[in-house]
């Protein structure tokens, strides 16, 4: 698997991915941050992002889900430039979830999440049973069923990430791009919200995310994609990729990969200056 | 859910979960929400009951029965000739300046997401003021010949939307940002009011009263003429707003996640906000800047359908209800006849403070 990953994407692919981008440059207002990068989402698997503060995870998610326009390069989305599909579109096939969102106060969990469907509605057909069918399954999926009623600011944070996700859900696209969806959270409540995105990933979902824990990237994911300064620094199954020179290298951090004792990825121990014992 | 030891959740859950049910006709289709339906029904019969009974007050009174008969072409000559010709133009401007003001309110405070935003603070109250009150107190050729070719109202109108538009394009960069748009509508506001209030030191105090009584905001006088570019101008304004209305709705949870439901929020945020201006700058123009009721008709409406956002055609609804019943206690319960801008301001705050007071007892 790992082996055919690396091979994939050495050889450039773009056939079996149905999200690329390709030679793409973005930047805000003349600062360039993505500076001619290349990198395929491979399908039916977890790809996280990961690097240093200000290395433009956050800016590569936004510009593969057409929030930001490239100035030079595409972002080919099932074979289109996605600049040149209609936004609409773009929505029926990719679902995104931008950092920490905000809900009106008051609005209901099953009111936010039926707001999922705008993409498949129109004027005139504002709600359909397929609507109620949908928003239910989404729902039962992300374990939010029995808080339909309740308001969204009456939630914890980990319940409100993942009432946000089954918003994202109720879009029924199979390509889900989630910026940070962790932060804020307690550990226990992450892991809450990444197993429920490994569930998404085994009912056949193709998951781009960025994370700002490691250890949990690497344990979550199936493909990591390594950024540094605008530019992709490794990519691949977390098991090629995560060494002690890379994380160096990457994030400037001195850090010792051993074996997860729980699991069959690599585990990151940084080493800091507090209460060190190496041999 | 509070923790890791809940499992995956392929539980199937007991509880039906309450998602609304919708509605179909055809090939119309809606969510459908009982309490907005129905709190929407109430406040049009009731809009429409003192709309009737504010045209039968008067020197010469006329019952209720009697001025629905004549709205309905049923009346008989004398009524007819009080109730359309006499009273329906200042019922008209009420119930127009108070849906416009009202829907206003709602799109402003939407789009800024922000209770306080109101049209008054996109520089369109501010902007008329001052175009009026300039006409009114600098007496001189151009002045008296602009007052007379176009009109006060016209040129309220202009005014207000020339500075609405003003405050617009400075709020923009990269699109329009809500607290930037806040930001910049106060500054330029407090412009515009600093401009009228030297205006008003420096002028004659025969044109101060007069500009006065127009700053206060009021509906006496009112013609069929003024009121009906207000009517029309609203009617064409709210047709576009309801056209946008629908992909504005996830535009409440912010740009980032509008875009990924599929929605252009640049244009559809441009559309609204100008629609917003120009509803406000017609309702100016046909009463003067009646304070507070853009501000308080969509809370009002918020709190009455318990919506989350503010409902556009409730919020609108509101406003007429509250324009036409202050016009209403101005004109009857109070000893010395008021503009109506003074009590809009009198009856709105204390009842917005009561909906909030309620909400925290709770």
């Amino acid at each position: 698997m790992a082996a055919q990953h690396i091979a994939e994407v050495e050889a450039g692919v773009g056939d079996t991915s149905r999200l690329a981008a390709k030679g793409v440059t973005v930047g805000y207002g003349g600062r360039i941050v993505i500076d001619e990068l290349d990198v395929a989402i491979p399908p039916g698997v977890i790809t996280t992002v990961i690097g240093p503060n200000g290395c433009g995870k956050s800016t590569l998610l936004r510009t593969l889900s057409r929030l930001l326009k490239p100035t030079s390069g595409t972002v080919v989305l099932d074979g289109d430039d996605i600049v040149k599909l209609r936004t609409r579109d773009v929505a029926k096939k990719l679902g995104l979830l931008p950092q920490a969102p905000v809900a009106p106060e008051g609005l209901t969990v099953s009111d936010l999440v039926a707001r999922g469907r705008h993409p498949h509605q129109s004027w005139l057909r504002q709600w359909s049973s397929d609507d109620v069918a949908v928003v239910e399954r989404a729902l039962a999926m992300t374990g939010v069923s029995d808080l339909a009623d309740r308001p969204v600011d009456s939630l914890s944070g980990g319940q409100r990430q993942r009432v946000w996700i089954s918003m994202t859900l109720a879009q029924g696209t199979d390509l889900l791009l989630l910026d940070e969806p962790t932060t804020y959270l307690d550990l226990a409540h992450a892991i809450d919200v990444l197993d429920l995105v490994d569930d998404l990933h085994e009912s056949g979902c193709t998951v781009v995310m960025v994370l700002h824990d490691l250890n949990l990237a690497t344990r979550y994911s199936d493909n990591l994609v390594v950024m540094r300064e605008g530019a992709i620094l490794a990519q691949g199954h977390p098991r090629d990729v995560i060494t002690a020179e890379l994380l160096h290298e990457a994030f400037g951090l001195r850090a010792k990969v051993i074996d997860d004792p729980v699991g069959d990825r690599p585990l990151i121990v940084p080493i800091g200056r507090a209460h060190v014992q190496l041999d | 859910m509070n923790g890791p030891d809940v499992k995956k959740p392929d539980v199937k859950p007991d509880v039906n979960p309450s998602v609304a049910p919708g509605v179909r006709l055809g090939q119309v289709s809606f969510v459908w929400r009982p309490l907005i339906v129905f709190v929407t029904l109430l406040l049009a019969a009731a809009t429409f009951l003192v709309f009737c009974v504010s045209i039968g007050v008067g020197d010469f009174p006329i019952g209720l029965n009697r001025v629905i008969a004549t709205i309905l072409g049923r009346g008989e000559r004398v009524d007819e000739f009080v109730v359309m010709d006499l009273r329906m133009p200042r019922a008209l401007a009420g119930l127009v300046v108070g849906i416009a003001l009202g829907v206003s309110g709602a799109i402003t405070q939407s789009i800024a997401r922000n209770p306080l935003a109101s049209p008054d603070i996109l520089g369109v109250t501010g902007g008329a003021s001052a175009v009026s009150v300039f006409l009114v107190t600098v007496s001189g050729g151009t002045a008296t010949a602009i007052v007379s070719s176009v009109g006060l109202s016209a040129a309220a109108l202009l005014g207000g939307l020339g500075t609405g538009l003003l405050v617009y394009f400075l709020a923009w960069r990269r699109g329009v940002d809500g607290f930037r748009l806040i930001l910049i509508g106060i500054s330029v506001s407090a412009v515009m009011e600093a401009i009228t209030t030297w205006l008003l030191v420096t002028a004659d105090i025969r044109d101060v009263a007069k500009a006065q009584a127009w700053l206060v905001g009021s509906l006496d006088n009112r013609s069929w003429g003024e009121v009906r570019i207000a009517l029309w101008c609203t009617l064409v304004l709210l047709v576009v707003v309801a056209s946008v209305a629908f992909q504005f709705k996830p535009m409440h949870f912010g740009d980032e996640i509008a875009a990924g439901l599929g929605v252009r929020y640049s244009m559809v945020r441009a559309v609204l906000l100008l629609c917003a201006v120009l509803l406000a700058a017609a309702a100016v123009s046909a009463a003067g800047p009646v304070p507070f009721v853009a501000l308080v008709a969509p809370q009002v409406a918020m709190r009455l359908a318990r919506c989350p956002t503010p409902p556009m055609v409730a919020s609108g609804l509101v406003g007429a209800l509250l324009l036409i019943g202050a016009d209403l206690v101005a004109r009857t319960a109070l000893p010395i006849s008021l503009p109506v801008g003074v009590v809009t301001a009198a009856i709105g705050g204390p009842f917005l403070v009561y909906l909030l007071v309620r909400a925290n007892l709770r």
